[in-house]
C-alpha cells in the first residue's frame, strides 16, 4: 500500500479530481434514474474509479480503449464529453451515440473510445483485432481493453489473449476485478488462481495491483504501456477493487453483508487518495473543494441533459447499413 | 470471356481486390496452405503472411478481431471454413459487427466480408452441410450474398469486399468445381440485383445458390412439356431484388420458391409472403415453397438425399402450379 509523502502532488490532485468527476457523474446519473430521466439500466463503477484514472490517463489521445457495460469512468477518463455522455444516458439528442446506445453502448471514436459493450468479454476479441489492425498499418498506437473479473470465465478471454500473444499485439488487458460477476461472487465460480495465472499460462506477463491504490496502479499501468509501445506485446494488469453499488443502480445487493460494504467504502480509492494527499501536505479545504466542484459540474450537466430534446424519430432508420438501407425499404 | 471455376473466380476476386487496395487482408485457419478448399491457394506467396493471415482455431476471435480491425481502418475478409463453424462466432457477428455502426450512432462503419461456405456436400453430415442464410437476413445491419455461378462469384465477391457494411458471403461447397464463362476484365455485380437465369411466362421460380442449377435443369425438362418457367437467381438475399420478383410474378401469376435450406422459416417464406401481400389479385395459383424437411442432414447417402430438394420435386411443383384448378 502506498504510504509516502513523496508523491507527485500535481498529478495526483488532477487524478483525484478526475475520480471525483467520475463519481459525481454516476451519482448524478443514479439520481436522474430515480427521477425517471434515465430509462435504461446503468451499472455504476462507484469504488472502482482508480482503474479508470490510472489506466486511461496513461494512454495517449490517439491510443484506443474498449470498455464494458460498467464503463462511464473509463470513457470520461479517456476524454469524452460528460454532457454528451449524460445526454446519451437520458436518450437525448446530442448524446455520444445520438441516443441509440445508452449507458451500455457509449462510444466516442473522436477520443479513441471504441465502445462500451453490453456483452461480457465481447470487447476482448474486438480490442485484439483493433491492435492487429494497428500493427498491420505500422502504427505506434496501442489498445487498452478493460473487462471485469466475470469476463475471464468466457471463451473470448482465452481466444483474445492467445491471439494477442500469437501475433505479439500492442494491447493492454486490464481485469478490473470488483469481486462480483453480476450478483455472484466470482471466486465461487472460478477455478485456479484467476486472471493473472491464466494470462501467464499463455505467455502474457501479468501484474497484480491493488486497484484502489492509485499511485501503485498508475505506476504499473505506465510501465506496462511503455513496454507495449516498445513492441514487447501484450500485458495483463489485474487490478483488485470492490464494487460498492449493486450490479445495477437498482440492485440492492443484499447478497453481501452491510459491514463488508461499509469497510470497503472506507477503503475506496477516493478516500485513500485524499488521505495520501493530506499526508503529502494538501489542505483539507482543497480536497473538499475538488469534491464539491465535481458535484456541481455534474449536477449542472444533468440539468442540461434534461433540458435537451429527444432525437428525431426518423433517426431510428439511419445508420443501419448502406446496402439494403431500411430508408429505401424497411421490409 | 474465359472458362473458370467457381472456386478460382472467388480466388481471383480476392487477388484483384487485395492488389487494388492495401487495406484489405484475409484471416482464417489454414489460409497459408490455401484454405480448406484451396480458395486462397498461392495467395500468401503473393501478399505475404501478414495479409493472408493464418489464425488459431478461434472462430469467435477471428470474427471479433475482424470487427476491431475494421474499426481501425482495415478491410478484413474473414474465412469461416464452413458456415456451421460461424455459429461459434454469432455474438461477434450479430451483436457486434452488425450493431456497432447503429449502436454507436453512425460514428464508424464495419467493412468486413465473412465467407461462410454453405450447403450439402456429399456425406458431410449435420455439422458441415447446413444452409443458414435465412438467419442472417433477419439481422439488421448485415448484407447476405449467395452466388451460384463462377462469374457471379467473381463479381459479387469483389462488390462485397468494396461494401462498407458487414457482408455474409455464402459460397456453396458443391459448386467449387463448377466451370463457367467468366469475364476477363474488371467485373463487378451489384449487390441486391437478381439475375434472370432463364426467361419464361408460365411460372416464376425464385431461387439462389446451388438450387439455381437444379431449377434450370428442371426448366429444361418442363420446356419439353411446353411449360416455360422463368428462373430468377436472387444472388443477394438482403437486400433481395423485390422489384425483379414482383415484375416477373405479375406476368406469370405463379410463384415457386426453391431453396436448399430447411423450408420452415427459410427465406422462401419471406418471398412468398411478400408476393402474396403485394400481388394477391395477380396470382393465378397459391404461392409454393420447396425446401428441405426439418431434419438434420445425415451422413449415409439414402438418408442425406431425403434432405435434398430433387429436380423431380421442382418439376412436380411447377406442374401442380400450372394444372387447371379443380373445385375443392
Amino acid at each position: 500500500m502506498t504510504q509516502t509523502k513523496n508523491i507527485d502532488r500535481a498529478r495526483f490532485l488532477a487524478l483525484l479530481r478526475l475520480m471525483h468527476r467520475i463519481r459525481a457523474f454516476e451519482e448524478a446519473a443514479i439520481g436522474a434514474q430515480q427521477a425517471g430521466l434515465v430509462l435504461g439500466a446503468i451499472h455504476p463503477s462507484i469504488g472502482q474509479e482508480a482503474v479508470a484514472a490510472g489506466v486511461c490517463t496513461n494512454l495517449e489521445r490517439a491510443d484506443l480503449l474498449l470498455s464494458t457495460h460498467r464503463g462511464h469512468g473509463h470513457t470520461l477518463a479517456k476524454g469524452a464529453d460528460p454532457l454528451a455522455m449524460m445526454r446519451e444516458l437520458f436518450g437525448r439528442a446530442g448524446g455520444t451515440c445520438g441516443g441509440k446506445g445508452g449507458s451500455m453502448h457509449i462510444a466516442d471514436f473522436g477520443v479513441g473510445m471504441l465502445g462500451a459493450n453490453g456483452v461480457v468479454g465481447a470487447n476482448i476479441p474486438i480490442a485484439t483485432g483493433a491492435a492487429h489492425g494497428l500493427k498491420l498499418q505500422g502504427s505506434r498506437q496501442i489498445v487498452a481493453c478493460i473487462f471485469g473479473d466475470g469476463a475471464i470465465n468466457r471463451g473470448p478471454f482465452l481466444e483474445g489473449l492467445n491471439w494477442a500473444r500469437a501475433f505479439d499485439l500492442p494491447v493492454l488487458f486490464v481485469c478490473e476485478d470488483n469481486g462480483f460477476s453480476a450478483t455472484t461472487r466470482t471466486a465461487t465460480m472460478t477455478g485456479g488462481a484467476g486472471a493473472g495465472a491464466r494470462a501467464e499460462s499463455i505467455g502474457i506477463p501479468a501484474l497484480e495491483v491493488d486497484g484502489n491504490d492509485l499511485p501503485e496502479l498508475d505506476a504499473a499501468a505506465r510501465g506496462a504501456i511503455a513496454e507495449i509501445r516498445a513492441g514487447k506485446g501484450p500485458v495483463l494488469l489485474h487490478a483488485k477493487t470492490y464494487r460498492i453499488t449493486g450490479h445495477t443502480a437498482v440492485d440492492p445487493a443484499t447478497y453481501r453483508p452491510a459491514e463488508e460494504v461499509a469497510a470497503q467504502r472506507a477503503k475506496c480509492p477516493i478516500a485513500r487518495m485524499e488521505a495520501l494527499l493530506a499526508l503529502a501536505g494538501v489542505e483539507a479545504e482543497t480536497l473538499a473543494q475538488l469534491a464539491s466542484e465535481a458535484a456541481e459540474e455534474m449536477t449542472a450537466i444533468a440539468a442540461k441533459a434534461e433540458a435537451t430534446g429527444w432525437p428525431d424519430a426518423a433517426r431510428a432508420f439511419a445508420d443501419v447499413q448502406d446496402i439494403g438501407d431500411p430508408r429505401e425499404r424497411a421490409f | 470471356m474465359a472458362q473458370d471455376s467457381y472456386l478460382n473466380a472467388g480466388r481471383r476476386a480476392v487477388i484483384e481486390e487485395m492488389t487494388r487496395d492495401e487495406s484489405i487482408w484475409a484471416l482464417g485457419e489454414d489460409l497459408g496452405r490455401g484454405g480448406v478448399f484451396g480458395q486462397y491457394k498461392g495467395l500468401q506467396e503473393i501478399f505475404g503472411a501478414a495479409r493472408i493471415c493464418d489464425t488459431p482455431i478461434s472462430e469467435a476471435c477471428i470474427m471479433g478481431a475482424a470487427v476491431g480491425a475494421a474499426m481501425t481502418g482495415t478491410r478484413p475478409i474473414v474465412e469461416m471454413r464452413f458456415s456451421d463453424f460461424a455459429l461459434c462466432a454469432v455474438d461477434e457477428l450479430v451483436n457486434q459487427a452488425a450493431k456497432a455502426r447503429y449502436m454507436f450512432g453512425g460514428q464508424m462503419r464495419v467493412p468486413m466480408v465473412v465467407r461462410e461456405p454453405i450447403g450439402i456436400w456429399r456425406s458431410s453430415a449435420a455439422q458441415h452441410s447446413q444452409s443458414l442464410e435465412s438467419w442472417y437476413t433477419h439481422i439488421p445491419g448485415l448484407v447476405v450474398v449467395a452466388p451460384a455461378t463462377p462469374a457471379d462469384n467473381l463479381g459479387l465477391l469483389k462488390s462485397a469486399i468494396r461494401c462498407d457494411d458487414p457482408v455474409v458471403y455464402m459460397e456453396h461447397k458443391n459448386l467449387w468445381a463448377l466451370e463457367g464463362e467468366v469475364p476477363e476484365g474488371e467485373h463487378l455485380v451489384d449487390l441486391g440485383r437478381a439475375d434472370i437465369a432463364r426467361a419464361g411466362d408460365a411460372v416464376t421460380i425464385v431461387t439462389w445458390s446451388a438450387m439455381r442449377h437444379a431449377c434450370l435443369r428442371a426448366a429444361e425438362t418442363l420446356a419439353t412439356q411446353g411449360i416455360e418457367v422463368e428462373v430468377i437467381d436472387l444472388r443477394t438475399l438482403w437486400p433481395w431484388d423485390r422489384d425483379a420478383v414482383l415484375a416477373s410474378v405479375r406476368r406469370t401469376g405463379r410463384l415457386l420458391v426453391v431453396h436448399e435450406a430447411v423450408a420452415v422459416s427459410g427465406f422462401g417464406a419471406e418471398i412468398a409472403a411478400s408476393v402474396a401481400e403485394a400481388l394477391h389479385h395477380d396470382l393465378k395459383a397459391p404461392v409454393r415453397r420447396l425446401g428441405a424437411p426439418r431434419i438434420p442432414i445425415a451422413y449415409a447417402p439414402p438418408l442425406e438425399d431425403r434432405a435434398r430438394v430433387s429436380d423431380g420435386a421442382i418439376i412436380d411443383a411447377v406442374q401442380g402450379l400450372v394444372a387447371p384448378r379443380t373445385a375443392a
